[in-house]
């Protein structure tokens, strides 16, 4: 194994039709018109020496290393900003640019220390290359005079010029003695990240990269680390990479964080990984990274990992450590017990999205096979399973319709409760640089998210709805595009079911689905709507991109299918540019119910009551299947709390705290005789569980994970498992203890058999992830290499069909006991619950959850910032600090979820989605008053997290 | 100098309100600033920050590239001492030399003291070097006296006319 290098290029690789020739050193090349004369010679394997040139960065000119000569031309130009042209003779080492950069290196390192041994760049550094490359062997002008290298006390007087390493930023420091002021990360920030944290302060010699005149931690920065993987010295560096030294062998592997699913190289030193760094070939990320992925991964070897089987008869007995073996009999003999004494039914399975494809497969598999029933869910029941149900009834797939890159083509982007600077930053960077480049913009939130207003990105229209509205104003959008004959007749009269259609016009053409009758209900201006709908029908490309503030609502399935209508009615779907995008919340959300996670379904979205796939399960699984859908999540919990659901195997994930009504489903937790639970830590639902099954980290699997765009990569093990087993491998013995065997040596067996039974994946397999990085499914003989754009010629389901969307109003309503409305989100720091990313040192950015709250109903009620204030619903109440925020509207308190001694989903409701119960998390009618003290819950909690937690023979510590 | 309005949030938002539809409206925005309080406050960064839709860093790149914008308030006198090459020749660096001897001023060192000698490179008045600018009057042909005139508080007018070496000095 080796180092992984990416080939850098210099300047950014064009797209255009035309190509022009030229002759380099003598050699002939031929590009795409555009394209600088450094990413030719590249091209031809020539590098030309640089420092400020980058390829993921437009061309700068400004270091003057990479001068070349051109016949015909006078001086010597900058390759990287000299466009190729056709018949060009380009000279790239003549005399006299030898001279030339020679002379130029000698001044950047007459004012750069000469510590190489010891500098932390040592090994990865492109000055010191540079210095080899143009053959530098003295420096002529000394340190006498002027410099930003010697510290003031080497010297007889202060040198003000100096400045000292800031390492404020938990994961970089940033060291300006060794700054060439090449402005790559200045760059890096505004086009790549699209934050623009960083400038450059003063002018001439006195030029520095400066954090806006504030530390980084203190600055605008948001950590993604584009600039660190910018420079090319040891001006920004890793932290890790300080402490270890250069890594020695690289894996590419994906992020196990959100659904954007971004490709890394984690660079390794032996088993230990010295950092994480984004991998240009990814096709999710394109070299980019978020603070998530790129740094809060620590979390994989804290000590809080329980790394050996444990076991206990009740949850109040300390748990018992014990070999593989024992556990997972008793595992298996307490599902027996159970099923014995209860009925087949009474057990089931909880899928992760944080897992493989591979991992999620056996565990329903698992389920189907050996419980031989259909009690398997996922966590998408709680996330996107409307976007599932909505999309499949009218386009025909459960899944998005575009690749990420697509987003680059849009013109008008509508942004429906979904924050993607905090959940999807590497997306979210991707759609500024397109908005920076004049797409227009909308965005319907009830708060006021970044996006809105952001450096150099702002909304045409803020449609500020109140929670739980969301119908009504897509129908009301919808009502405009009709009503003003915006209508892409020829589209729909080509490709959409056209009875359907005129059903759907006449209903959404009626006065109550107008801007000006919906605006009782939304809160939104009528005019502001129909700005907002002739702009997004008639601005060419209309970009549809959601997350779970469309979701997770009582209407979260009705909302997702008026997006569709919308964009059917729009002509926006089915080419680049466009398209309904769900942004999936977990790294494998997709591949979860891809895998047949659901009650219902068997893999690829097929009902479990159709004979002729049953029939193919069954041969290949040689076991009668059952043929009645099974139990979803909130259906077990009710069933368990009803005392006829007896036993669950959850499988990565902590429903205890993400899960809504936490009050119900510990209830329903508690009620069971034997809960397992395969995960990294002991989290809050372990403090219900009988066995514990130490799960390993992304890092420690082999497998795949599926992202938002039905990308297919590679996950890959760069560590050993710390617990001495593979997940799938536990579930292969623990179905073997169930008495039935699976004979799988490696996940790609797992993979060819999810080939084999499932028509959308039958394409894939490692050997083509392999050679191909990643594939988007359908990948099958119709596409073998994979289906980037869905619907391009025609709907999946044939013609796409107009659904009725009528608003219902959520029964959780604002009243005198509880006046406010409650939505919860996300931060860009803390991801979910935060068993993760509070294991990091993110913390710093956020490190409790509080609540916003406007200044109107602050002051009502005496909060200001910083005020303990207790939020009481109808389900419960629990403590909190406030935060007075414009962000919210009157009459709207926002917090988020990440830490599980706030408790959040103590608040939340029973409510769900119609269709598919996705819990009703956006809206929870609350009542806010300031206290001085946590609530009974939260105090229960605190003592739980050590009595639950106990583990014999170690001293009790709080491990969560 | 002098003259400035004390530091005013209110004040700053509406100037910076006023300025901040023109196009490239950062400079104007900043000029009218320093005209108000004789500096930019650095509670001013986020207004302009919010005003034009930039980041504070953009904002902090752009003040401090600019040696004349001031992020504190100003002495209450500056003299603008040109050290660019017409006037090295014509002897400007004796003049440094002069102000450390004769008054321990230390050209461009911003500490309390109510008078601060800056370098400048180039008032464009190369013909009548040395120069310096004195708030907005340019003066040429200065020498040693001249400038200790202007130390000690002289009209700039009024320094312009002392003839070239005159002992006397000049009238406040």
């Amino acid at each position: 194994m080796s180092l992984i290098k990416e080939i850098d290029f210099g300047t950014p690789i064009r797209v255009a039709e035309q190509q022009v020739t030229l002759t380099i050193d003598g050699e002939s090349v031929t590009v795409p018109a555009g394209t600088s004369v450094m990413a030719a010679a590249m091209s031809l394997g020539t590098r030309i020496p640089k420092l400020c040139a980058t390829d993921s960065l437009e061309p700068f000119g400004s270091c003057r290393l990479c001068l070349v000569e051109i016949e015909g031309r006078r001086g010597t130009p900058a390759s990287c900003t000299t466009p190729a042209e056709e018949g060009m003779v380009v000279r790239t080492q003549t005399d006299r640019v030898r001279g030339l950069r020679k002379g130029v290196m000698e001044l950047y390192i007459s004012d750069h220390p000469l510590d190489c041994l010891t500098c932390s760049a040592n090994g990865d550094c492109e000055l010191q290359d540079m210095a080899g490359a143009v053959g530098l062997r003295e420096v002529r002008y000394g340190y006498d005079g002027a410099n930003h290298v010697v510290p003031g006390a080497a010297l007889a007087e202060a040198n003000p010029l100096f400045l000292g390493k800031d390492a404020s930023n938990p994961y970089f420091t940033y060291d300006p003695s060794k700054c060439i002021v090449c402005n790559r990360c200045v760059r890096a920030c505004e086009e790549v990240q699209g934050t623009f944290a960083l400038t450059i302060s003063g002018r001439g010699f006195d030029s520095r990269v400066s954090a806006g005149g504030t530390d980084f931690l203190g600055s605008e920065c948001v950590s993604c680390g584009a600039c660190v993987q910018a420079c090319p010295t040891a001006t920004l560096m890793e932290k890790s990479v300080i402490e270890l030294g250069q890594p020695e062998h690289s894996k590419v592997t994906t992020c196990a964080y959100c659904g954007v699913g971004c490709s890394f190289k984690a660079e390794m030193q032996g088993d230990r990984v010295v950092r994480m760094v984004p991998y240009k070939d990814g096709k999710a990320n394109e070299g980019h990274s978020c603070v998530k992925g790129r740094f809060a991964w620590g979390y994989a070897t804290h000590e809080d990992r329980i790394t050996k089987p444990m076991i206990r008869e009740r949850i109040t007995d300390p748990w018992r450590e014990v070999s593989w073996e024992e556990a997972i009999d008793y595992a298996a003999a307490e599902f027996r017990r159970i099923q014995a004494a209860y009925g087949k039914d009474s057990v089931g399975a909880i899928t992760s999205s944080r897992c493989t494809n591979e991992e999620v497969f056996l565990v329903q598999k698992l389920v189907r096979a050996a419980f031989r029933n259909n009690n398997v869910d996922t966590c998408a029941r709680v996330c996107h399973s409307p976007t599932g149900y909505g999309l499949k009834t009218t386009l025909g797939t459960s899944a998005g319709t575009q690749d990420f890159k697509s987003v680059a083509k849009a013109d008008v982007i509508l942004v429906i409760g979904a924050n993607p600077t905090d959940g999807h930053p590497v997306f979210a960077s991707r759609m500024k640089k397109r908005l920076r480049q004049g797409a227009r913009l909308i965005v319907a939130d009830p708060r006021r998210i970044d996006l809105v207003k952001t450096p150099h990105v702002a909304a045409d229209h803020h449609l500020q709805l109140k929670p739980g509205t969301n119908v009504a104003l897509i129908n009301a959008i919808a009502h405009v595009v009709v009503t003003e004959g915006l209508v892409a007749e020829d589209y729909v009269r080509e490709r959409c079911d056209l009875a359907d259609f005129e059903v759907w016009a006449r209903f959404i053409a009626d006065e109550r689905n107008s801007p000006e009758a919906t605006e009782e209900f939304t809160g939104v201006p009528a005019a502001e709507v129909r700005g907002a709908a002739r702009l997004f029908a008639g601005g060419g490309n209309g970009a549809i991109y959601y997350g779970l503030g469309v979701t997770e609502h009582s209407q979260g399935s009705t909302t997702v299918m008026a997006m569709a209508n919308l964009a059917m009615a729009t002509g926006n779907i089915g080419r680049d540019g466009v398209g309904v995008n769900p942004l999936r919340g977990q790294n494998n959300v997709q591949g979860s119910c891809d895998m047949g996670s659901f009650p219902h379904e068997f893999s690829g979205y097929r009902h479990v009551s159709d004979d002729a796939t049953r029939q193919v399960f069954e041969l290949m699984w040689g076991v009668p299947l059952d043929v009645e859908p099974g139990l979803r999540i909130p259906n077990m919990l009710d069933e368990a709390v009803g005392g006829t659901f007896k036993g669950l195997y959850v499988q990565g994930e902590d429903i205890a705290q993400s899960d809504p009504n936490t009050k119900h489903v510990t209830a329903g937790l508690a009620a069971m005789e034997c809960v397992v639970i395969q995960d990294l830590f002991l989290n809050e639902t372990a403090k219900y569980a009988h066995v514990f099954l130490p799960g390993s980290s992304f890092l420690e699997k082999d497998g795949t994970f599926t992202n938002a765009e039905r990308r297919i990569n590679r996950v890959r093990q760069v560590m050993a498992p710390l617990a001495g087993k593979s997940e799938w491998q536990v579930t292969i013995d623990l179905a073997r203890a169930l008495g039935y065997e699976m004979g799988y040596t490696h996940p790609s067996q797992i993979m060819d058999e999810i080939a084999r039974l499932t028509p959308t994946f039958a394409g894939v397999s490692y050997d083509k992830l392999e050679r191909l990085g990643s594939v988007q499914w359908p990948c099958n003989d119709k596409a073998p290499t994979g289906t980037p754009l869905m619907h391009v010629d025609r709907f999946v389901r044939g013609k796409g069909r107009f659904m009725i969307t009528e608003f219902v109003p959520t029964e959780e309503r604002a009243g005198p006991r509880f006046p406010l409305l409650l939505t919860t989100g996300r931060i860009l720091s803390q991801y979910n619950v935060g068993a993760q990313t509070r294991r990091t040192m993110n913390n710093v950015w956020h490190e409790e959850d509080v609540l916003e709250i406007h200044p109107f109903d602050a002051e009502n009620r005496g909060i200001r910032t910083g005020d303990l204030v207790a939020l009481a619903s109808r389900s419960g109440d629990i403590s909190l600090r406030a935060e007075v925020s414009e962000r919210v509207q009157p009459g709207v308190v926002y917090t988020t979820f990440h830490h599980a001694v706030t408790g959040a989903n103590v608040i939340t409701t029973d409510f769900s989605d119609w269709a598919t119960n996705c819990p009703e998390y956006k809206v929870t009618a609350v009542e806010v008053r300031r206290t001085n003290h946590y609530s009974p819950w939260q105090e229960r909690n605190r003592e739980e997290d050590v009595s639950l937690r106990r583990i014999a023979g170690r001293l009790a510590d709080a491990a969560e | 100098m002098g003259g400035y309005a004390p530091w005013n949030a209110d004040v700053a938002q509406q100037l910076v309100a006023r300025l901040s539809g023109l196009e490239g409206a950062m400079l104007p925005v900043l000029h009218a600033l320093q005209e108000e309080f004789g500096y930019i406050d650095s509670a001013a960064v986020p207004l302009i920050a919010d005003a034009l839709n930039v980041s504070r860093a953009e904002v902090h790149g752009a003040i401090t590239f600019y040696d004349d914008f001031r992020e504190g308030p100003p002495p209450a006198r500056i003299i603008k001492l040109c050290r660019a090459e017409a006037c090295q020749a014509l002897g400007c660096e004796s003049l440094v030399a002069e102000l450390a001897r004769s008054r321990g001023i230390v050209v461009d060192q911003h500490g309390a003291a109510d008078l601060v000698v800056e370098t400048v490179y180039c008032l464009g008045n190369c013909a009548l070097g040395p120069a310096a600018l004195v708030g907005d009057q340019l003066i040429g042909r200065l020498d040693a006296p001249r400038l200790m005139a202007l130390c000690d508080g002289a009209a700039p007018a009024r320094v312009q006319e002392l003839p070239p070496g005159a002992a006397g000095r000049a009238a406040p």
